[in-house]
């Protein structure tokens, strides 16, 4: 059987309790590292986005420490992601089925899952954080990089219209616009793992219960048993 | 207990020579970067003004020599690069710069030589002010100047997006914004700023700004009966005027003064983002936060059922079997 909604590495790991492994090592290493500057970001960007959140800059040691650490957290962020990127991104293409789930999404919310439709391993609003996220990213690595004051000189002869300032005015208004909408997927992405309990043992150890991914990623849980009752090597 | 120094009123006043104390107080700051709400302060300083007449520059660079040695700056030592600008820019360590433009007048058909001495305009409505993130780091006295508090600075640059005349630097050494301060520290003494004194023309003059608008109408109307009939002040609305105020001998086109915005204001950019998108865009984030956390209080959870637990080990022990059958 091919891999059509599993990754590589993917399998059931234990039949009684039903355990089936999410994600590896590598990658739960990855998304924490994408969660720890993500929060290094957020707490920096708020403080220099909103006058009275300005006081987080406390938290890293003032002002000054806190413009110096917000562009290096942001290419962190942006070279962790794209590692994840590249994992994650086949399973993340859309599908027919992501169409009906989101027509249905009312059912979600109102808890009848049982009548959605079965899924691989995401759903439409999985892949809507993903490719979101992926979009504002790019959006603000190239523009955090127009307003990062002290780098401009490194390049603004090469480019001079982008480092001139009537595009750094837009440039600094797309990097706080993205980044209001980012806030949103994030919050979409964090209250989702809540609101789906049992979604954080994925995040920590890799592993989710049989029933959870039956539950919510039926078409995944079934091709990875499919796979191994073919006896096929990990 | 010493007194006041008085609010200077000329930059020709010579220092006192008795110890006096500081006239410009944090008190007197009637807006401050990052920081809406600023107690009004308890009196009013006479509003001041810096007024350049180009028409009297003779560009020998003595106010950049003075500004240079009043604020001990060092200016790096460059190169001639084919213009008379020395430095070629303004710089974290040059907060004034003699701008040289050659203009082949059309109507005389003569070569004019249009010098300006460029700089921090202090705004009434200062775009730098707006656009800071850092509270307290621009501040504006009751008497118009637009000072920069090095210690509140992070050196982020917003600031420099958010000029209308491109007038700030960022040190790359000190990574604080700097710009003319109006010799705030000298005004604050009763002194004018140290350029103006240096000038040996006095193109450029100091005093409250009432004064300094009337010395330019008469030195405009001197103009104007030298055949310049476009003679005029600079005082630009759009940023609600300026406390450096140019006489310019052809006033309906500043920008032939190596590109003096003709009609500067903050870009609207800076003014919509930095005014209402900001709290719309904190209100949208607040708004989500608070959905997910009433949902997650009010809604069910999904939660997973022993039931299916039981179902999930049914699905896969068939899946199983059905590949092992297929195999076989």
């Amino acid at each position: 059987m091919k891999r059509v909604y599993s990754a590589a590495g993917d399998r059931i790991v234990s039949h009684d309790p039903l355990i089936v492994r999410r994600y590896g090592p590598f990658t739960r290493a990855n998304h924490w590292l994408t969660a720890v500057s993500m929060l290094v970001l957020v707490l920096t960007g708020f403080a220099f986005f909103y006058p009275s959140l300005f006081f987080l800059t406390g938290l890293f040691g003032g002002g000054q420490i806190a413009r110096w650490l917000h562009p290096i957290a942001g290419l962190v962020m942006a070279a962790s992601f794209l590692i994840l990127f590249v994992q994650l991104v086949r399973l993340n293409l859309p599908r027919r089925e992501d169409v009906e789930w989101s027509m249905q999404i009312g059912d979600l919310l109102s808890g009848n899952e049982n009548v959605m439709p079965p899924l691989g391993k995401y759903n439409a609003g999985q892949k809507l954080v993903f490719w979101g996220m992926a979009g504002l990213l790019a959006v603000m690595l190239v523009t955090g990089i127009m307003i990062w004051e002290e780098m401009v000189p490194l390049w603004q002869d090469r480019f001079p219209t982008l480092a001139g300032i009537p595009a750094r005015r837009i440039a600094v208004a797309l990097h706080a616009l993205s980044a209001v909408l980012m806030m949103l997927l994030l919050i979409l992405h964090v209250y989702a793992a809540i609101w789906t309990r049992g979604t954080f043992s994925a995040m920590l150890n890799g592993t989710v219960t049989g029933g959870w991914a039956y539950q919510h990623h039926r078409k995944w849980l079934r091709e990875l048993a499919g796979r191994q009752g073919e006896g096929k090597p990990e | 207990m010493t007194d006041r120094a008085p609010q200077p009123t000329t930059a020709a006043a010579n220092p006192p020579v008795q110890p006096l104390a500081s006239n410009l107080l944090p008190s007197d700051v009637v807006r401050a970067s990052a920081m809406p709400h600023i107690t009004a302060p308890d009196r009013q300083l006479t509003k001041v003004a810096k007024l350049i007449d180009v028409s009297k520059c003779i560009g020998c660079k003595a106010c950049q020599s003075a500004c240079a040695e009043w604020n001990d700056t060092s200016p790096e030592i460059g190169e001639n690069v084919g213009l008379y600008e020395n430095p070629a820019d303004l710089s974290s360590e040059m907060f004034t710069l003699m701008r040289y433009a050659e203009y082949e007048n059309p109507a005389t058909n003569e070569l004019e030589w249009l010098i300006r001495k460029e700089g921090c305009m202090h705004c009434e409505d200062p775009g730098c002010l707006r656009a800071c993130p850092a509270p307290g780091a621009i501040v504006q006295y009751s008497n118009g100047i637009v000072d920069f508090i090095h210690e509140n600075c992070i050196g982020c640059g917003y600031c420099v997006t958010g000029c209308p005349f491109d007038v700030p630097r960022i040190s790359p050494v000190k990574h604080v914004s700097t710009k003319c301060t109006l010799c705030s520290d000298r005004v604050a003494m009763g002194q004018g700023p140290a350029c103006a004194k240096a000038c040996p023309t006095q193109a450029i003059t100091f005093g409250t700004k009432e004064a300094m608008i009337a010395h330019a109408e008469e030195r405009i109307e001197d103009l104007k009966s030298r055949g310049y009939e476009n003679a005029g002040l600079y005082d630009p609305q759009g940023v609600g005027g300026t406390h450096v105020m140019y006489v310019l001998h052809h006033a309906d086109q500043p920008s032939l003064y190596s590109g003096l915005p003709d009609d500067p204001q903050i870009a609207p950019i800076v003014e919509d983002w930095k005014g209402p998108a900001k709290k719309v865009g904190l209100a949208a984030i607040g708004l989500a936060a608070v959905g997910a956390a009433l949902h997650g209080i009010f809604a069910r959870p999904l939660k997973v059922e022993p039931e299916d637990e039981e179902d999930a080990e049914g699905l896969v022990e068939a899946a199983e079997r059905r590949a092992r059958e297929d195999r076989a």
